[in-house]
């Protein structure tokens, strides 16, 4: 569904991605795991089009959406969150995932029709959020919801483009444990057709809830392949533990 | 979501712009030039208060719609009808051929850009004077009236002719604002990094509403002339478009209203201040937009929303 061929990026002296080979089949669940500098989000940036490879591949499907800009990306079927909050405060909750099905719909250049005559664009909004325990706040402005509700809006705004493959950057990032369990039920209860990365560094929710994982240091891929796997891989328990443990 | 209605304080607010017909006869071309200068801040709010456009160089577009108008009326027609939305198609284009500068900058740059822009037409329009009068102006036509009603010496044709167009506009923006089109103009004004990520094409829609916004100020800039009959440079000056993002501040970006009551609030007070102090007259407005500014930082209309808010 989803692959980078040979994906390069540097910061001026600073390699932030090396030759980066990724293939994500339809449905499965991939976690990305690495220390802090690895280059996660910089691959998220890469791969929906917010940062600009040095050379290198990116396909969606059978296209080459290397050059193409973030935004048609996401028409394609590619979405994202972000690891801070990026939402639009003065918005309501309904109000910005209906925004977000205009979008798709190809509705919101449409200024002569008033907000109501888009009923099923605003239905669809209203599910998607009922579907992420929003269903309450609706209508409450972005800025007033709690930090929860929050990352939750923010999976609503990338699902109501509907996916084809959905980028989750730390999505329970600043959520309480007990919560972000919730949080992470709610995105293994998405459809299975949808192909879903995530980074994440909590490792009790990458072993529940990933298929797949790819470990990444110093923007290289470490090593990629089932939890149990990984578990088990020996550099993998050197990068997070030392050398000692991995002995 | 948004109520697409007229509610009824706006009904009772427009019914209220007929009272200087009745109340106020002798300041009817006060009213006109007020409405007019509504008009042109609405235009504004459209991409600063909705879009987040700042623009300092607004007047170029209203200058394009006047010179337009005054050329027709000068050298080919003098019904204002077909001139005025001529002269608003002329500032349209010219705002869509800019759109694909401007809106690739924000901020300072923006500001600079625009300021820019505006210095360039007003020094063409100087320079043109075969053809706009240069610094003498725009002079020798008439525009007799409008829909066989004569503009009087009194202002009473020409307030009509201003508010109408104000009131058609106002509704035309309200339907923008309240459009999926307007939501998307929000969504880029709350949060314009977001927007490519649920597909949004930020600098379509910021084209789309840089060039409808130039054509309101082209519709603002033709009312004046027709009901001047002339045009000065002054229409493309930085002062008319630093005077309307005052006005814009004054009242309230971002609320539809907030350039109507600033130009109320703006074009009354100077008209008062010049009469009672004409030499010294803009140290009284300075220290009415400090104190504005200093108590109600988002405008009467920001302040007014915020104490209902409170009191709720």
């Amino acid at each position: 569904m989803l692959s980078t061929k040979n994906v390069n990026k540097k910061f001026g002296s600073l390699v932030v991605a090396e030759d980066i080979n990724l293939s994500l089949p339809r449905g499965v669940r991939y976690a990305l795991i690495g220390p802090n500098g690895a280059g996660k989000t910089t691959l998220i940036n890469l791969i929906t089009g917010m940062v600009a490879p040095d050379s290198g591949e990116i396909l969606l499907g059978d296209e080459n959406i290397t050059h193409l800009q973030p935004h048609r990306r996401v028409r394609r079927g590619l979405a994202r969150t972000f690891q801070i909050n990026s939402l639009f405060p003065h918005l309501s909750a309904l109000e910005s995932v209906t925004l977000s099905v205009l979008e798709r719909e190809g509705h919101a250049h449409n200024w002569w029709r008033a907000l109501p005559s888009f009923s099923a664009a605003t239905d669809e909004a209203a599910s998607i959020l009922t579907s992420l325990n929003l269903q309450k706040n609706l209508n409450r402005e972005t800025r007033e919801l709690a930090y929860g509700q929050q990352r939750l809006l923010e999976i609503a705004l990338a699902l109501a483009t509907r996916p084809r493959v959905l980028l989750l950057d730390e999505p329970a990032a600043g959520v309480p444990k007990g919560e972000s369990a919730e949080l992470f039920a709610a995105v293994e209860g998405l459809s299975s057709e949808l192909t879903v990365l995530f980074i994440e560094h909590d490792m009790e929710v990458v072993f529940r809830f990933a298929s797949r994982i790819l470990v990444m240091v110093g923007g290289r891929i470490l090593v990629e392949g089932p939890p149990q796997e990984i578990a088990r891989d020996a550099r993998v328990r050197e990068v997070y533990l030392g050398t000692a443990h991995a002995a | 979501m948004a109520n697409v209605k007229l509610n009824p304080l706006e009904v009772v607010f427009w019914l209220c712009t007929l009272l200087p017909f009745v109340l106020a006869p002798s300041y009817l071309s006060l009213a006109s030039q007020i409405a007019i200068t509504a008009l042109f801040a609405l235009s504004l709010d459209l991409i600063l208060g909705y879009a987040g456009i700042v623009s300092l160089g607004h007047a170029a577009f209203f200058g394009v719609g006047a010179y337009v108008a005054g050329l027709i009326a000068k050298h080919y027609w003098t019904e204002p009808i077909s001139a005025l939305l001529l002269s608003g198609l002329a500032a349209g284009i010219l705002g869509y051929a800019l759109s694909h500068i401007v809106v690739r900058f924000r901020h300072l740059a923006l500001i600079m850009l625009t300021m820019g822009f505006g210095l360039l037409l007003a020094e063409a329009a100087n320079s043109a004077s075969d053809i706009t009068g240069g610094a003498d102006g725009l002079q020798g036509f008439r525009v007799p009236g409008v829909l066989g009603f004569g503009f009087d010496m009194f202002g009473r044709t020409a307030y009509a002719y201003s508010l109408a167009l104000l009131f058609l506009c106002f509704l035309v923006c309200r339907r923008i604002i309240h459009s999926p089109f307007g939501l998307a103009l929000r969504g880029i004004r709350e949060n314009a990094t977001r927007m490519p990520a649920i597909g949004a094409p930020n600098l379509a829609h910021l084209r789309k509403a840089y060039t409808m916004a130039a054509m309101f100020a082209g519709l603002a800039g033709a009312a004046l002339t027709h009901t001047t009959s002339t045009v000065s440079l002054e229409v493309l000056s930085f002062g008319r478009s630093a005077d309307v993002l005052v006005i814009l501040i004054l009242g309230g970006a971002g609320r539809l209203y907030g350039g109507i009551i600033g130009a109320i609030i703006y074009m009354v007070a100077r008209d008062q201040f010049s009469g009672v102090n004409p030499q010294y007259w803009y140290f009284w407005i300075g220290l009415l937009l400090v104190t504005v500014v200093m108590l109600l930082p988002n405008g009467v209309l920001g302040g007014l929303s915020a104490l209902h808010k409170k009191r709720q």
